[in-house]
């Protein structure tokens, strides 16, 4: 028992790794803020579905090195992704851009969206119409005097 | 009408389906690369030691032939299973190929093509951050770029080149560009 506090200890060092090193950080804070912001939208080409800021594959400490290079030589944020952009394709973007290319791509879920939307609206639509039965006959009375006898019965 | 909501479900499954059955054959490291038809970046980069001076890769040795520019590293297992083909495409004489020795340490990368042979005819060494390497939009090693006599980047293959692919889909390339004026 007198270990658990020591585990405990332990476990808040497993924090979440950062991938970005001491030693690339930028000096001044307000840069450094903006190159973990640009490369938390950067693809890792090598594992893809990280990105540069998460990764800890050589390309993608590279990429983080001449992301920070970039805006120490003044570089705006734009002028950084499209320095990136324009040799690896909108591919290294995780959040693709809007262009016609990726319509389909933004508008997609959309388009599915409505058309569930309209084919839960016709459904619900359509079913009192098509279900509503003829009222049913009234009573003959031998089944009035059964339903009477069975309310007595209930009410004893 | 109604027939058409019956059918709808099954419809769209199967667009869906046949979809994701064609991504399933797609190789994810197959990037279209931007680079297909713009100039080769502007690169000066040193040779590798014992290679002698001048050895080195500049954009303009790039220009006057239909070149293959090659990305490799010592330190690249798939750039060994390559290595053999290179080797054949230089004792044939198909191509001239050059390498950039990316994110190696020069001496040992200089000590690999001494011991498994040396089919390049300049080698530039691209230390990290790899700032060439980026510039042609590299993602991995091994990775092949033909550029034509312009200089300019007409094809990008990404992986171990085999005889296969060297014969069926690069050299062809390179016949074809090879006529242009």
């Amino acid at each position: 028992m007198r270990r658990l506090p020591v585990l405990l200890l332990l476990l808040g060092l497993a924090a979440p790794a950062l991938a970005v090193n001491p030693d690339e950080m930028l000096k001044d804070p307000a840069q450094e803020h903006r190159a973990r912001e640009l490369g938390k939208d950067l693809r890792c080409l090598v594992c893809q579905n990280q990105s540069i800021d998460d990764s800890d594959a050589d390309l993608a400490k590279d990429l983080r090195v001449i992301v920070r290079e970039r805006i120490s030589a003044g570089d705006s944020d734009d002028q950084v992704r499209k320095f990136v952009v324009d040799r690896y394709g909108d591919y290294v973007l995780l959040k693709p851009p809007f262009r016609a290319g990726t319509l389909a791509l933004w508008l997609g879920p959309l388009a599915l969206f409505a058309g569930a939307l309209w084919a839960v609206l016709a459904f619900y639509r359509r079913r009192p119409a098509e279900q509503a039965a003829p009222p049913p006959p009234p009573l003959s009375a031998e089944e009035r005097r059964r339903l009477d006898t069975l309310l007595k019965e209930s009410e004893r | 009408m109604r027939r058409i909501l019956y059918v709808l479900p099954v419809v769209v499954f199967t667009v869906l389906a046949l979809f994701f059955l064609k991504g399933l054959t797609l190789n994810p490291r197959d990037i279209p690369s931007v680079l297909i038809d713009r100039p080769v970046p502007e690169m000066s980069l040193a040779p590798l030691p014992g290679r002698g001076e001048g050895s080195g890769l500049a954009t303009k040795d790039l220009k006057g032939r239909v070149s293959l520019v090659n990305i490799f590293g010592s330190w690249c297992i798939s750039c060994v299973q390559e290595h053999p083909t290179l080797m054949e495409i230089k004792r044939r004489g198909d191509a001239p190929i050059h390498g950039i020795d990316w994110r190696d340490d020069p001496v040992a990368g200089a000590a690999w093509l001494k011991k498994s042979g040396d089919p390049y005819e300049r080698v530039g060494i691209d230390p990290p951050p790899g700032r060439t390497a980026v510039d042609f939009g590299v993602t991995g090693a091994p990775e092949s770029f033909i550029v034509d006599k312009a200089g300019v980047i007409r094809y990008k293959h990404v992986g171990p080149i085999s005889p296969e692919i060297w014969s069926k889909t690069l050299l062809p390339i390179i016949r074809q560009l090879e006529k242009a004026p």
